[in-house]
């Protein structure tokens, strides 16, 4: 098989339905503010460029390189995008990216798809902006700047939306902090060399045959400084709260238990319907046994059904 | 050459194929929400949620057995779920001695753990179907119709629509590598190059392949204009839904409702 | 009556100073069917795209009595149909009907009249099968005949074609051939397939380095072949 998953996105079942559901508003507010500056900034030759750069980096995803042993690196992309294009145009293209896997490839959730946006989308574009522009500027815009910027913007990209991954897992009470954190972090630190190289080479490539490409995204857009500033958070906030989360897991597991996200809604409705009013199936081993029975009849039903319509259709 | 194989779209003469987008779209983000907020142990809920997604596979005339081979792709994140049958507190159910060190499993941290694979399984499936039982064009209609930006979709289309040719030149890229590549993939043998090299000539490909991504754009951007584009994107109006859909619709989500009711009351 | 196509003195440079168009003066009559010849980077294809206004060099161009200015593109770009050579960069939306119905919605019409536009159009390429199928699973023919419905939709006065027979198998440039041939409108088609001009465009007009150096009936054009030699093409 050719598509492999990388471990970047997260499938459904692994988020808490809070911790997906408040991923999914911020990720709305900020995709929506993006497509509004994108309309008013960009003039409208963007429109195809961003989905066909899109498809670009799916396909640049697929160009992968061995690494060692059985590992490859691959492309997320989100470092490539934001230099070539600018962080707004970035966010919408690696929403359409991540948005398409899900839909198409079921690479990583649905409902879950609000935090793979944020952790590829946005927290990978604020960071490769940050790194990028920070390093833009210290040299003075020479040709090592755009080669080192790129690298490290597409190292740190990659280990900061790792890192929050893991937090969100741990937050979401699936996977303990000190062995999601440590373990995302120092893969993605590894995967991060492979993002960082492709890129430079990506860099290399355009810089060497059509260097007016790499100054659309170097004219500060409107709202830059904002996604510099927030790069720079980001990134300093998950290389803090990460190594505090790992040393003191049992805080986000508390945070996962105690705010337990559904406490409050359960109670009313467990009082509201107590045991006898079943008191046929009060009984859980018996209540286990007739939904399989009812969920087996519905199966069958179903099939029988099917087959029905069928021979009236050929018939 | 041509990647068929990446659409998952398999044509079939099903109901759930002839069933609106629209209703597809929504009734499987529902359902996946539903999972999702199943509380851990409520057994026989999963197994009613189970039942619900094996008949729309069978419904579908997809096959149970080729949802499964595609929902198993999520598989390996599990592991990322292990962890916590130990690390969660509660009644200990065995201990595993490594080393120094003893492992104690809890009946909650299993419970736990159960439920995630369970919740990720069922929510793949579902996607599945839906990814195989829809042709994309039609989800990016629903996408429409439940309010997603019309420039936001015609990105997911545009994107869909040079997937296909983008992957065809990413293919013929690295089989030119290969071609090129004296000790490439043989096992046990170091290829040629440090890892350095290997990821720059990637890196060149990938170039490349984001080079002629940027011309397409031009030809297509013009192609565009010649048919009277002016930068705004434009669609024909959406159908109505049906009153057979609005019930469907009703049912589907009053269905989905009464189970989270049911597991609430019992394992809330 | 007026020209279908009327470019007077016609001259374009690119932005990094190579001039594609020099001084090129053309007239079209409607209904005429004129083939446009000549080597690579003769600057046939920067003709075709000031015909409906993507690009603007110095000079006059007029279609269909509208003169080709801003005002006017809306209108300009409904009345010359545009084919160009890669029918992948052609197809852009996710089915053949969304292409197709991508002009006439564009041109602000109302949805009943684009579906028929959008059906008769298919209909005269002999597609109207295909009205929900994707793109990109269609052969090179199909994808050609679709591209030429996405203009014929926006029912045009002229029919510009960039390399039609381009990378087509012999069936299917014999079937593009004959559709060709059927269609009633004005057409201009650049080409390099010199035995599809023969057969399909009595007129001929030879391009090089951004002039037109001879314009007349193909036949007579056909004939000379010291002509033919000194501007790269083949006596056949």
């Amino acid at each position: 098989m050719l598509y492999s998953p990388a471990p970047m996105h997260i499938p459904d079942g692994f988020l808490s339905t809070m911790v997906a559901v408040i991923l999914w508003v911020i990720t709305i507010g900020v995709v929506g503010y993006a497509l509004r500056r994108v309309g008013k900034d960009l003039g409208e030759r963007q429109v195809p460029l961003m989905g066909v750069l899109a498809a670009a980096i799916f396909a640049g995803q697929m160009l992968n390189f061995t690494v060692a042993g059985g590992t490859s690196g691959h492309l997320m992309g989100a470092a490539i995008a934001t230099i070539l294009l600018g962080p707004w145009a970035a966010v919408i293209v690696l929403t359409t990216v991540v948005g398409v896997q899900a839909l198409i490839f079921q690479d990583g959730g649905l409902l879950a798809l609000g935090a793979n946006i944020f952790n590829m989308g946005i927290i990978g574009v604020a960071v490769s902006y940050f790194v990028y522009r920070s390093v833009q500027k210290l040299s003075g815009g020479k040709t090592w700047g755009l080669y080192v910027g790129g690298f490290a913007a597409a190292w740190l990209s990659i280990v900061v939306a790792a890192l929050a991954v893991a937090l969100q897992l741990a937050l979401s009470g699936t996977s303990p902090a000190n062995i999601a954190v440590p373990a995302m972090g120092g893969i993605h630190m590894l995967i991060g060399i492979g993002e960082g190289l492709i890129t430079v080479g990506a860099l290399a490539f355009v810089h060497a045959a059509r260097r007016d490409l790499l100054h659309i995204g170097e004219a500060a857009p409107t709202g830059g400084k904002a996604v510099w500033v927030g790069g720079l958070v980001i990134a300093l906030l998950l290389a803090v709260l990460s190594p505090l989360a790992s040393a003191h897991p049992d805080g986000l597991e508390w945070v996962a238990e105690q705010k337990g996200f559904l406490d409050t809604a359960q109670q009313p409705l467990y009082n509201l319907i107590p045991d006898y009013v079943f008191p046929g199936i009060s009984n859980e081993a018996l209540a286990t046994i007739v939904a399989g029975i009812v969920g087996t009849l519905i199966v069958f039903g179903v099939a029988l059904g099917l087959a029905f319509w069928r021979r009236r259709k050929t018939a | 050459m041509h990647l068929h194989f990446l659409d998952p779209y398999q044509p079939r003469n099903s109901p759930v194929h002839a069933l609106d987008a629209r209703l597809k779209f929504v009734l499987t983000l529902a359902f996946i929400l539903t999972v999702s907020l199943t509380p851990a142990g409520a057994w026989p809920v999963y197994i009613l949620l189970l039942a619900l997604v094996v008949s729309a596979e069978v419904l579908s005339g997809l096959g149970i057995g080729y949802v499964q081979k595609r929902a198993l792709l999520a598989l390996p994140f599990v592991l990322a779920a292990l962890p916590v049958i130990f690390t969660l507190y509660g009644r200990p159910l065995f201990s595993l001695p490594i080393g120094g060190w003893t492992l104690t499993a809890s009946v909650e941290g299993l419970e736990r753990f159960v439920s995630v694979a369970l919740k990720s399984w069922l929510s793949m499936q579902a996607a599945v179907v839906l990814a195989a039982a829809t042709q994309f064009p039609e989800l990016l209609q629903a996408m429409r119709a439940v309010g997603i930006p019309r420039l936001l979709v015609a990105m997911f289309g545009l994107m869909w629509r040079y997937l296909f040719v983008l992957v065809d030149e990413a293919l013929r890229l690295m089989r030119a590598r290969a071609a090129r590549s004296a000790w490439g993939t043989e096992a046990g043998k170091r290829s040629g190059g440090s890892v350095a090299w290997r990821a720059r000539v990637t890196g060149g490909m990938a170039g490349s392949l984001f080079l002629r991504a940027f011309e397409r754009s031009d030809r297509i951007y013009v192609a565009m204009l010649a048919r009277g584009y002016d930068g705004e994107v434009r669609a024909l109006p959406l159908p109505p839904l049906r009153a057979a859909g609005w019930f469907l619709l009703a049912a589907g989500l009053t269905l989905f409702g009464l189970l989270l009711i049911f597991a609430y009351a019992f394992w809330g | 009556m007026h020209h279908s196509i009327e470019i007077e003195h016609l001259s374009f440079s690119y932005p990094d100073g190579h001039p594609a168009l020099r001084d090129v003066s053309l007239r079209i009559a409607p209904g005429e069917k004129v083939a446009l010849v000549g080597p690579n980077g003769a600057g046939k294809s920067t003709l075709i795209l000031h015909l409906n206004g993507i690009l603007r060099g110095e000079g006059r161009v007029t279609v269909c009595g509208l003169p080709v200015e801003e005002k006017n593109l809306g209108r300009v770009r409904a009345a010359v149909g545009l084919v160009f050579q890669n029918p992948d960069d052609q197809l852009f939306s996710p089915t053949v009907f969304d292409d197709v119905a991508f002009g006439p919605l564009y041109q602000g019409l109302p949805p009943a009249e684009v579906e028929r536009r959008v059906t008769s159009a298919l209909a005269a390429v002999k597609m109207e099968a295909y009205a929900r199928r994707v793109s990109h699973h269609l052969s090179v023919g199909e994808k050609k005949r679709i591209a030429i419905a996405t203009v014929l939709s926006m029912e045009p006065e002229v029919l510009v074609l960039d390399e039609p027979t381009a990378g087509l198998d012999p069936r299917a440039r014999r079937g593009l051939i004959h559709l060709l041939r059927d269609l009633p409108m004005t057409m201009l088609v650049s080409s390099h397939d010199l035995a599809m001009v023969r057969e399909l465009l009595p007129r001929m007009v030879i391009m090089d380095e951004g002039r037109i150096v001879a314009d007349g009936p193909t036949a007579e054009l056909m004939k000379d072949e010291q002509l033919l030699e000194a501007h790269g093409l083949e006596k056949m």
